[in-house]
């Protein structure tokens, strides 16, 4: 696992720096173009979330291996209030005041892999992975 | 330094080239900057250009979609042209669709399109 690049979101124009980033190293890598479209749409889903529920967190751009294969790793984190109700949080119907609940459902669709920690009151933690085809 | 987009009038349509990679900010600033050009200029139709975004997440759909539908209650059409295959597939998948919003593949066909849902909408006004 080799540590990329590593972004602090703490106002509402880093999602947009934390995607072009995402994208550049999607772009690196050699995603096709559509992978490339899924990782910069996921990641700016995924910061936006931090940006909108926790006030600021880290994302952290890894580059990963298995079995021959190669990999975008990308960990959010952040120290807010937590997620009440991780399968909520899940299902389609999850409504927030902006995003209208597709963050979480819908960034897990667009990547390959996708695991989420949550603890109230201690933060939020998501991980997700696109392998190259 | 704040980001603005231009918007551009042709004759009865107005038309917006999206070029850079908006923050959210700058997105909503657009849908008010948009209506208000249509009340200003009484523009029948608007094209949105969305050909060189690389990405649309479901805060820019919504914004999209709304600017669209608001646009309507003005008495004003709306048609997005110009959307990338990876823009089409990434909003699918992500349960995006973007119901009861026209689109087109470029100008011509946009502005065409324009022309036949307000040659419609008149005569059916005229009926």
């Amino acid at each position: 696992m080799t540590l990329i690049e590593e972004i602090k979101i703490q106002e509402e124009k880093d999602i947009v720096l934390c995607r072009r980033a995402c994208r550049e190293v999607a772009r690196q890598l050699q995603f096709n173009l559509v992978d490339q479209t899924r990782i910069t749409t996921a990641t700016s889903e995924l910061a936006r979330n931090i940006f909108e529920y926790a006030g600021e967190g880290i994302v952290r751009i890894e580059k990963i291996s298995k079995n021959m294969k190669q990999g975008l790793q990308i960990t959010f984190m952040d120290e807010g209030p937590g997620i009440k109700d991780l399968n909520e949080a899940m299902g389609e119907g999850w409504s927030s005041h902006r995003g209208m609940g597709m963050g979480l459902p819908g960034a897990r669709k667009l990547m390959d892999e996708f695991s989420i920690t949550s603890t109230l009151g201690e933060g939020t933690r998501i991980t997700v992975t696109k392998w190259r085809r | 330094m704040e980001l603005r987009i231009p918007i551009l009038k042709i004759q009865d349509y107005l038309i917006v080239p999206i070029q850079i990679d908006m923050d959210d900010a700058t997105a909503s600033r657009l849908q008010q900057d948009i209506l208000t050009k249509i009340e200003m200029t009484e523009a029948s139709g608007v094209l949105i250009d969305i050909s060189v975004m690389e990405m649309v997440d479901s805060y820019l759909g919504r914004i999209l979609g709304d600017t669209a539908r608001m646009a309507n209650l003005m008495g004003a059409e709306v048609v997005l042209i110009g959307m990338q295959p990876a823009i089409a597939i990434t909003l699918v998948e992500l349960g995006l669709r973007l119901e009861g919003i026209y689109t087109a593949l470029n100008i011509d066909q946009g502005i065409q399109l324009l022309d036949n849902l307000i040659t419609q909408k008149e005569e059916n006004g005229g009926s």
